[in-house]
């Protein structure tokens, strides 16, 4: 077995590989093409990082491609993000033509290689129009949208679904993020790579240097939330949970960790609300982290006693999944795929308000014994649901079904 | 143990499967609204409510064993129906078309005799999904009933999928391809067949009931055998 996917066997099992060799072998040499819009920084750039070696490994011909834009071309593509989580805000025409431009150019470089390929996979908006844009394509061209789009701000929603609608089939996180579009729209939820920096085990020593570099004291409950500095997140709801469950935990800190990524010109501004919120609160930490701060989050994760997903509109809330993966119990918005992940009184609890929050935090910091069943359960539960092989089964599975055009079940010989 | 049929020439050929959840566009929010789509909805649908959660991204702790009692009992505040659509035993129906009548017939019968239930309304819509089923043959092969407890520790979930869920669709007496290709070795392994037939795989996960042919098949065949 290659070096790779004996990694993964240590992981996931070695029936999990040997189903991935079977279903690979029928698409053998067959080239692959991801685009998307970062290459650092989100969970797509995460996924794709290791999706991609994992695939070549398999026999594939897989590569990744990334469109690059200008500032207009950024803040247009936030704004589309945003409206298709239901923020109801128009976007400029001149922010519109920026998005056209860009990819415009960007099929100019990438025209040759997304014409040949057998299989395109297009990573949510920002290079959605490359389909129309590259008229001699041979393949099966597949649109992935990542973010909840359950209820998008329609006149946002009605531009793009010109660029996807003409695609062969669509891939959505959950059922109900899927919309009224002329081709089959695949439901696979993402994953998260239990080899990545972020979310391998970590030693002892390494947790505590974390620890002491933040100023967290490990003899206290600590609370964590691992996100974009970004409104849909609610990070200042977050602060006030915690100042809920301090009145019965005056020993509780709190770490609101954020990242920041290329494609996100708003984190700036959120980031100085959280910081106006949390005041002079010294168990309060903030922390902006640079987009390669990977071990670092992995080991705050493995600090913390709670980790919370506080978020009003979440894709599907991969930092959840690795809050989980490390056997803690996750407090999370009810909403898009927390909901998929967090199973009240099992894997941790799915909350509304800043308040629903704080009673959960007071109930998990009562219960210890619960609280250390709930995350043994959390992590036994990614490991057979929410990995990177999953994923790649399913990518696989998907391909050898549109391949042979397959609508409902497909025998291989 | 001897067999009839020591000279059975069929061996046990190994399947695996891998299942992808497939939008169908249609959303129920009413008790209404979800047996009008139960009456239109394609039927491989009805199959995926059932049995693709099995397979399927999940948790295994489900407290009824279909996904619409699930959801009447959790999102529509009806646990009378929930109770009664979970008792559906969906091997009962060797045409999906029963069970997608047997569906309608209980929510109807609900939806007469209680008026409320034309009024409650979920937050959570019930999302109709269905099933793309890939289907490849592994190229390994049983060749005699003591195989089992070597082999069986080593299958795919998607093995046990096929061979043990996806089976009781496709073989008539609503059995698994294990029982089916037991039966042609003759009545020596019909202990082994009752056994496996005690098998619920609807509170398990697919990991656990591998776990549990194993045990079985191990226990029989040691005692037997030795």
């Amino acid at each position: 077995m290659n070096g790779l996917l004996e990694a993964y066997a240590e992981v996931a099992g070695r029936q999990v590989i040997s189903q991935l060799r079977q279903l690979a072998e029928h698409l053998k040499g067959m080239k692959v093409v991801h685009v998307n819009s970062t290459r650092v920084g989100g969970g797509v750039a995460e996924i794709l990082e290791k999706l991609i070696p994992l695939s070549n490994e398999l026999g594939l011909e897989t590569s990744w491609e990334v469109i690059t834009g200008e500032d207009d071309f950024y803040q247009c593509t936030k704004a589309m993000h945003n409206a298709l989580q239901g923020h109801p805000e128009p976007i400029d025409q001149r922010l519109l033509d920026a998005y056209e431009q860009t990819n415009r150019d960007n099929a100019d470089k990438m025209r040759p290689k997304l014409e040949e390929a057998d299989f395109v996979f297009i990573h949510d908006p920002q290079p959605a129009p490359l389909f129309s844009l590259c008229p001699e394509r041979r393949g099966t061209w597949i649109w992935r949208c990542h973010i909840d789009a359950s209820r998008p701000f329609h006149p946002v929603w009605r531009y793009l679904r010109r660029f996807v609608s003409d695609y062969n089939a669509s891939i959505f996180s959950l059922p109900d993020f899927a919309q009224d579009l002329p081709h089959p729209q695949y439901i696979i939820p993402p994953s998260i790579d239990p080899l990545s920096d972020k979310n391998i085990d970590l030693p002892e020593e390494e947790i505590d240097q974390a620890r002491e570099k933040f100023g967290i004291d490990p003899q206290r409950p600590l609370l964590l939330q691992v996100s974009r500095f970004d409104r849909f997140k609610d990070p200042v709801g977050v602060i006030k949970a915690y100042r809920l469950s301090r009145k019965f935990n005056p020993d509780l800190q709190l770490v609101l960790a954020g990242g920041t990524a290329t494609d996100d010109p708003e984190g700036e501004q959120v980031l100085n609300e959280v910081k106006t919120a949390a005041g002079d609160d010294p168990d309060i930490k903030v922390l902006l982290l640079p987009p390669d701060a990977h071990r670092t989050i992995n080991a705050l994760q493995r600090s913390a006693h709670i980790i919370i997903q506080k978020s009003i509109k979440e894709g599907f809330g991969l930092t959840a999944t690795e809050g989980l993966w490390k056997g803690k119990p996750i407090i999370g918005g009810d909403t898009g795929g927390i909901r998929l992940q967090v199973i009240n009184y099992h894997t941790g609890f799915l909350v509304n308000t800043p308040e629903g929050a704080a009673l959960r935090i007071r109930y998990l910091l009562h219960k210890r014994d619960q609280l250390e069943e709930m995350g043994a359960k959390a992590r036994k539960f990614v490991l057979e649901n929410f990995l990177l092989t999953r994923h790649l089964r399913e990518y696989l599975t998907l391909m050898v079904g549109l391949l042979h055009k397959a609508d409902y079940r497909i025998e291989l010989g | 143990m001897s067999s009839g049929n020591s000279f059975n020439d069929h061996p046990f050929s190994i399947k695996d499967c891998a299942l992808i959840a497939v939008a169908t566009g249609r959303r129920a929010y009413t008790l209404t609204e979800l047996r009008n789509h139960i009456r239109d909805v394609r039927i491989d649908s009805i199959y995926h409510h059932f049995w693709g959660g099995l397979l399927g991204v999940g948790f295994e702790e489900l407290e009824f064993n279909n996904d619409f009692a699930n959801w009447c009992r959790k999102h529509l505040g009806e646990p009378a129906l929930a109770e009664q659509l979970s008792v559906i035993d969906p091997v009962e129906y060797t045409d999906l078309e029963g069970l997608r009548g047997k569906l309608l017939d209980i929510i109807d019968e609900r939806l007469d005799s209680n008026d409320i239930s034309h009024f409650l309304r979920s937050s959570r819509a019930f999302e109709f999904t269905r099933s793309l089923l890939v289907i490849f043959d592994t190229g390994r092969r049983m060749n005699l009933p003591e195989d089992l407890p070597r082999v069986l520790p080593d299958l795919s979930t998607g093995s046990v999928f096929y061979h043990f869920i996806d089976a009781r669709r496709r073989l008539e007496d609503g059995s698994d391809d294990f029982r089916f290709w037991l039966s042609s070795w003759g009545e020596d392994y019909s202990g082994l067949r009752r056994r496996l037939a005690g098998i619920d795989p609807f509170f398990s996960s697919l990991s656990q009931v591998r776990d549990e042919l194993t045990m079985v098949c191990s226990e029989f065949l040691t005692r037997e055998v030795g």
